[in-house]
């Protein structure tokens, strides 16, 4: 099998073949090992992330309890948990990892388009990791400006990683960006040109699509990050004054001189809003496949979940400023982003809708994959719903800069998509390993983390209400702030522990399953798409054996009337497996319920 | 493109192989092309927010303007050129006997290197008038957006030097086809953000 065409209409191609161990593990090329790789990557910065959330929580919950943390180690730790947790966790772990494991073998490709591009890519990915935790060794500490990285507060002498840290977070970004252009043109690119015989766009699972239009946002919103990263490096370290205004410190002038922060800001949200899609749409994709497979429901309303994404997708690109609506701007900027703001939430509550109706009257099979997307679907509703009261000025004039934003955002973009990342594993786990994971383990990890997850951000609403703000390393005394919002704060510290420990029973059973697992039966969820149709599994090197598959139906055929069992694989033919006529079937004898 | 024909279409009632080899909504070309497209679309995100960014900071009083060196008139000339000799090979490349391929593909990487250097005596030029890159943010985003431009056609001219060393011992030419054209696009819109880049520089 030396050479095979990497997909049905490309000409011939040889298909790089492991010499040997490194080139098997390391230096692979193959998708599949460069998607564990990016995903270990990933989920090792996620655990950094994990763990200076509960370092600084310790801060806030027993103020001054701990040594070591003091205000500039508490900015420290918040910086850094926003930054790796958004970029380096998420965004790497939804492209760089299910986006390399899906898109091949959805689109019933052999490989990536420019398989040695995507190694380039988890490789350079790496080096910006090793970048960005190179700044908790320097001197000073890595920055400790607020996820956001404003300026001049970046450059600030109070600020702590002012110099070596900013430096190296910038330059860590760029690189990062390198590594997800790399990745993101080989994920778009192999979606359009890569799939197999008769799967078209319209036949795609709604994974792929979540996935590939959040590769089509983050290669043109990253750009925004790297221009301000750049000039932000100029300003920093050659001593322009893009972004830095005249600043006195100290009773010392700075050298800079009429920089614009603001541009800064709109800069880094343009950026900033369409990254949470690029977080949120591959969730969404994913979640819909594993609520419709464990349902044996076809998605209620693909189509409408397709334009939903790509009407999101658009959207993003216009909403940024609502990060921004105490920034001092125009009333009617403000009137204008509020409108875009509330505008996409309609798209995002139509995908809500129909995740619940394909819910209705559903086949459900309750087990830890459906447990956790279902437990996305409350997580979700309730971040979105404090989004809509965020997206109007005058409302979020008074909450901005408070903990209520701190809770949305983070039952939205925090727990919901960990929610649909803990689901896919759960749901993929048969496929990547050929195990079956420990159901109780994992219902029990779901209990823990989702009602673990309400008791941490639930209070923070109302924390917020109160007027207590962000970034404040401890409350102190106010007229407004009662003294119980601190026993509130020790609460919810208590139960961020008790998540976080949580998490040991996901690495314990996935790490334990691989070897102790039982061995899992092709298929096992009895799934309709085509990542569950290889030939042995896991898939091995070039996934699809001798012949690559030829579709003939969308993804979703579940308890099709008339067929032998309730799914019937994308690859089965017609003749095979006759389908209904959906022109003339009709159940009831009632032609009008025959369309949707 | 139908783009609007395809969402519009129900994926549940059509079964069957659909589009033959190619599945519908695959463009008609090879991937290096489609990938291509989507890295000018990035690039033009990446010089456009340079340009607002320029816009809204000539607004801040400390500004003041640059008078551009006269030579950049004469960089922009090699520029044109070596987009010219691009072309140029890119059709010498599709014709059956190929005439002049080498000269005219090698021609076009080395006007750009000396378009390369025309910048670099522009930027000494700078220098020694005192137009130093912290002293004003108009000189800081002279360097800034003239210097990432370079940076492009530096990317470019390594492809470039890939596809000659390959024509130079003895490729044929259509198995760097794709290549040079590749090259030729990439040379065009490097061209067309220099001009708007010039423009937006030498007017204000
Ligand atoms: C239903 C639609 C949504 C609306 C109307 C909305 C609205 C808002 C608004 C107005 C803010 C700014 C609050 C402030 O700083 O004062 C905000 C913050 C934020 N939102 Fe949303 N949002 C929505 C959905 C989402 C989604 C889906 C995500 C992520 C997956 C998300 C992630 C964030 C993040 C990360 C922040 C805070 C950034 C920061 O200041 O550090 N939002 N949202
Ligand atoms: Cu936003």
């Amino acid at each position: 099998m030396a050479y095979v065409p990497l997909a049905d209409q490309d000409k011939e191609m040889e298909m790089h073949h492991p010499h040997n161990w490194v080139e098997e593990y390391v230096f692979s090329q193959d998708h599949k090992v460069i998607a564990i790789q990016y995903g270990s990557i990933a989920v090792f910065t996620g655990i950094v992330g994990l763990t200076l959330s509960v370092l600084f929580r310790l801060q806030l919950g027993f103020p001054e309890s701990v040594d070591f943390i003091d205000p500039n180690f508490y900015y420290q730790a918040v910086t850094m948990h926003g930054m790796i947790m958004v970029v380096y966790f998420l965004t790497a772990l939804f492209l760089g990892g299910f986006g390399n494991y899906m898109i091949p073998l959805m689109c019933g490709a052999r490989d990536m388009v420019f398989p040695f591009m995507n190694m380039l890519s988890v490789w350079t990915f790496l080096i910006s990791v090793i970048i960005l935790m190179a700044s908790f060794f320097v001197g000073g500490g890595p920055t400790g400006a607020g996820w956001t990285l404003y300026p001049p507060q970046t450059a600030m002498e109070g600020t702590p990683g002012h110099d070596m840290g900013i430096v190296l977070m910038l330059i860590s970004l760029a690189v990062f960006i390198i590594a997800t252009t790399m990745g993101g043109l080989n994920y778009a690119v192999t979606v359009l040109q890569y799939r197999c015989r008769g799967l078209t766009m319209m036949r795609l699972p709604l994974t792929v699509w979540g996935i590939f239009v959040a590769t089509v946002l983050a290669l043109f919103a990253f750009p925004a990050l790297l221009v301000a990263a750049i000039m932000m490096l100029f300003d920093t370290l050659l001593g322009t004054s893009f972004f830095m205004p005249a600043v006195i410190e100290a009773g010392q002038p700075l050298d800079h001189n009429g920089g614009s922060p603001l541009l800064f800001q709109h800069l880094f949200w343009f950026f900033g809003h369409p990254e949470v899609y690029i977080v949120a749409l591959p969730a969404f994709g994913l979640v819909s496949d594993v609520l419709s497979t464990h349902a044996r429901k076809n998605i209620f309303g693909y189509r409408m979940m397709v334009w939903a994404i790509v009407a999101i997708g658009g959207l993003s690109f216009i909403v940024w400023a609502h990060h921004m609506y105490v920034s001092g701007m125009h009333p009617y900027f403000g009137f204008f982003f509020a409108t875009t703001t509330l505008i996409i939430a309609v798209p995002t509550a139509m995908k809500v809708y129909n995740w619940v109706l394909t819910l209705w009257e559903g086949d459900i099979r309750l087990n830890a994959p459906m447990y956790f997307a279902i437990g996305f679907i409350f997580t979700f509703i309730h971040g979105g719903l404090t989004g809509l009261f965020l997206g109007n000025v005058v409302i979020d004039l008074p909450l901005s800069d408070t903990y209520f934003v701190i809770a949305h955002f983070h039952m939205v973009m925090g727990v919901s998509p960990i929610l649909v990342l803990f689901a896919a594993i759960y749901h993929w786990y048969p496929l990547m390993s050929g195990r079956m994971f420990n159901e109780k383990i994992a219902k029990l990890h779901f209990w823990l983390t989702f009602l673990g997850a309400y008791a941490i951000y639930l209070p923070m609403h109302y924390l917020g209400f109160l007027g207590v703000p962000r970034r404040y390393y401890v409350l102190g005394e106010t007229d407004f702030i009662p003294m119980s919002a601190q026993d509130l704060n020790a609460a919810i510290t208590i139960a961020a522990i008790f998540v976080a420990v949580a998490q040991l029973l996901f690495f314990w059973n996935i790490i334990w399953s691989l070897k102790h697992g039982k061995k899992a039966e092709k298929n096992p969820w009895g799934s309709a798409s085509l990542e569950w149709q290889t030939p042995d599994l896991p898939p091995k090197h070039g996934n699809w054996g001798e012949d690559l598959p030829t579709v003939y139906r969308w993804a979703y055929d579940y308890s099709v009337p008339g067929a032998h069992e309730d799914f019937i694989p994308q690859n089965t033919p017609e003749s095979v497996e006759p389908t209904v006529d959906t022109e003339h079937f009709d159940p009831d004898h009632d032609q009008s319920k025959a369309d949707i | 493109m139908s783009v609007f024909k395809h969402l519009a279409v129900k994926p549940w009632e059509r079964k069957g192989i659909i589009g033959g080899l190619k599945p519908e909504g695959a463009f008609d070309s090879p991937a290096e092309r489609v990938a291509l497209s989507f890295f000018l679309v990035i690039a033009s995100v990446v010089f456009s927010l340079f340009t607002v960014s320029y816009f809204i900071r000539m607004e801040l009083p400390d500004w003041q303007p640059l008078s551009e060196p006269a030579q950049l008139w004469f960089n922009t000339g090699l520029l044109v050129l070596s987009s010219v000799f691009f072309q140029w090979a890119r059709s010498a490349s599709n014709s059956e006997q190929p005439k002049n391929l080498i000269t005219a593909f090698i021609g076009g990487g080395v006007f750009a290197i000396l378009f390369i250097a025309g910048q670099l005596m522009t930027w000494e030029s700078l220098q020694a008038g005192g137009y130093y890159l912290t002293s004003n943010p108009a000189n800081a985003f002279y360097y800034l957006m003239t210097g990432l431009h370079a940076v492009h056609l530096l990317g470019g001219l390594w492809v470039w030097s890939k596809s000659s060393l390959r024509l130079l011992s003895g490729a044929e030419a259509k198995e760097v086809r794709l290549s040079i054209e590749l090259c030729t696009v990439y040379w065009h819109f490097l061209l067309v953000v220099w001009l708007v880049l010039f423009a937006v520089l030498a007017n204000t």
